[in-house]
């Protein structure tokens, strides 16, 4: 469905680059949820902007490297582009819905507008539409709201209409970068379920970019951790939470308190990560990273399959034993 | 766990006035809350965003005017005491806030703004004993002395929060206000400042109201847990007790929610567990009933008041419990 190459995003001049992401490669099947993990400055934001062509202009761009939509090189198209050719069934949904909504116009109008602009329907039709669609977000009271402002929503209940919104494109991917982490747990939980729910009844994949482990947990099907700018880490999330093979997954998971109850103290992830462009010869987890040997600073390390499925970016990847 | 109790916080109301579609409302943040904080003890304060956990926490080091009730800090009456009762809380309750970069002044340096508050009530003799005084503290927080003499724009963000807590300790108080002092930080980094902050509770024996969403990070800290729900405790008890076992119909749903970080305990099918109402519209009777399973008619009409049930100082605000 979704393949992305040697993905390379870069700032600075071209004549001496600096790398924000550095060689990313993944793959999306058909009703597939990929969670990309990392913390803040990891590079995931600009993974998902540039698969979506949404790098903003002037600053970033892909310096190489390929996002190939159902074998179609989409890389340097803009949006608009991508409709026109007949690749624009991606969307993606964004941290805080209202920044992303227009605060001065209906919510019935904001959805139908996406309608319109996919489907070529009229304007009333396209509000039938809306409706339907924010039927399918479980929007409390849907044909009432179809005539509210973003104002008067709730947080859930925006985050449901920007749902709404990118499901007017009927997308094959959509890309949900951070989507619940400025909601309460109780509502992230809702939000969750339904992003599963839809997954499985339309048959979409879904790009979905956290900082939280927990949410990965519960909704991924397969994991890539990100690290300054590099993805250190993929596999499905069973064998990602049974037995992290890169020492950078091993420390995060180690550090989330709800792992770790009762235990007198944290294990911590020393230092901070690297700023981009700093990054000398050798692993970029070198710093940090408890079990670092000489041969790390040297030269990269390599991506091994430590099993079907369960790659590593590590020289001297963590044994297979699972966590105690 | 029953040791000194230094604070005591008795039936606080605290309103503001709010204008929606042309109308004057009275929205209560927070409606009635009592609490009380042993020396050395962490109370962990919880609830959904609007709950009132950050007013509380605002009104317990003075920077909101509560309409009415108590704060007793070791005996002395801080409400309505005037300059030296304000002066007296400002220097023995401290707060951290949840974003450095916002709390901090870019344009001072870092040192000024640690000592801020010891340099207004005029503690230092000398410029000597003023240095050693931040030198001290700032590594007490885990930062080299030579940050006295940076800028906020140097520090990263786990720099700049310890920083925030390093400017809560100097003077040292007798109690934190911690207002989501991790929320801000990844992961990696959060484990640091709470490893810090956990240090500090057992070297100055510091006793600290932590308020926070997150119920993982509550139950690392926290000796104590209170559940906020529109501006009451609905729940209080031992941390272990209310995150293992909890009662109240609320706490049970924010248990429920917190993402466990294992793809084995995954949450099945649709969860369908309703979003707090609007502050302006506050429900008769329990303001949880709206969301709650076990709603009953009584629910409806009669606002259930705090009791003690079962063991481990639990009290609960619930009918059907």
């Amino acid at each position: 469905m979704l393949t992305v190459c040697d993905l390379t995003v870069s700032v600075g001049p071209e004549t001496s680059p600096v790398d924000i992401v550095a060689g990313v490669s993944f793959g999306l099947a058909k009703g597939e949820i990929l969670g990309l993990v990392g913390e803040s400055g990891c590079g995931k934001s600009m993974t998902s902007l540039a698969v979506m062509g949404l790098l903003p202009q002037p600053g970033p761009r892909v310096r190489a490297g390929r996002v190939l939509l159902e074998g179609c090189d989409v890389t340097q198209l803009q949006p608009w582009q991508r409709v026109e050719a007949g690749h624009g069934r991606m969307a993606m949904i964004f941290q805080e819905p209202m920044t992303s909504l227009n605060p001065v116009r209906r919510i019935g109008d904001q959805i139908a507008e996406a309608v319109r602009v996919h489907e070529g329907i009229s304007g009333a039709a396209a509000l039938v539409r809306a409706r339907e669609l924010l039927e399918l977000v479980r929007m409390p009271d849907p044909k009432m709201q179809l005539s509210a402002y973003p104002h008067q929503l709730s947080g859930g209940q925006r985050q449901r209409v920007m749902i709404a919104i990118a499901l007017a494109c009927r997308p094959q991917v959509l890309v949900a970068d951070e989507p619940t982490t400025a909601l309460d747990v109780t509502i992230q939980v809702q939000i969750l379920g339904l992003l599963r729910e839809l997954c499985n009844r339309l048959d979409m994949a879904i790009l979905f970019i956290t900082h939280d482990m927990g949410v990965i947990a519960q909704l991924a099907d397969r994991v890539a951790v990100m690290y300054a700018g590099r993805i250190v880490e993929t596999a499905s999330v069973g064998a990602l939470f049974g037995a992290p093979r890169h020492h950078y997954t091993r420390g995060l998971m180690d550090c989330m308190p709800s792992r770790n109850s009762g235990a007198r103290r944290l294990p911590t992830i020393s230092g901070q990560p690297p700023l981009p462009g700093t990054v000398a010869a050798g692993c970029v987890f070198a710093l940090r990273c408890a079990a670092v040997r000489d041969e790390c600073r040297v030269a990269p390390p390599p991506r091994l399959e430590a099993s079907q499925g369960h790659e590593v970016l590590c020289a001297f990847p963590l044994a297979g034993g699972g966590l105690p | 766990m029953s040791g000194n109790v230094i604070l005591k916080v008795r039936d606080m109301m605290v309103s503001f006035s709010a204008r929606r579609a042309g109308r004057k409302y009275r929205v209560q943040a927070v409606d009635g809350v009592s609490l009380s904080l042993a020396e050395g003890e962490v109370l962990g304060i919880v609830g959904e965003s609007g709950c009132g956990k950050t007013t509380l926490g605002r009104t317990l080091v003075g920077l909101v005017q509560p309409d009415s009730g108590n704060i007793n800090l070791k005996g002395t009456e801080l409400i309505g005491a005037g300059g030296s009762g304000l002066r007296e809380m400002r220097l023995s309750v401290r707060m951290v806030f949840q974003d450095p970069n916002a709390s901090l002044n870019p344009r001072r340096a870092i040192g000024d703004s640690v000592a801020e508050a010891a340099d207004i009530s005029g503690i230092f003799k000398s410029r000597a004993e003023r240095s050693a005084a931040i030198a001290a503290t700032l590594t007490a927080v885990g930062l080299n002395p030579s940050f006295a003499a940076r800028y906020p724009y140097e520090l990263s963000g786990g720099q700049r929060q310890r920083v925030g807590i390093a400017r809560a300790i100097l003077p040292t108080p007798s109690i934190i206000v911690a207002d989501e002092p991790v929320s801000a930080l990844d992961v990696s980094v959060q484990a640091q400042v709470l490893n810090l902050m956990m240090d500090l509770r057992d070297q100055l024996r510091l006793s600290m109201l932590f308020i926070s969403h997150d119920l993982g990070v509550i139950g690392q800290i926290s000796s104590r847990v209170a559940v906020m729900y529109m501006g009451r405790i609905v729940e209080q008890a031992g941390t272990r007790t209310v995150l293992d076992h909890p009662l109240h119909p609320y706490t049970r749903a924010l248990v429920a929610a917190i993402p466990k970080p294992d793809p084995s305990e995954r949450i099945q099918g649709a969860i369908e567990m309703g979003e707090p109402p609007s502050l302006f519209t506050r429900p008769h009777g329990c303001a949880y009933a709206p969301r709650c399973p076990m709603a009953s008619d009584r629910c409806l009409v009669d606002v259930p008041q705090l009791r003690s049930v079962g063991a481990d100082g639990r009290t609960i605000a619930c009918h059907n419990v």
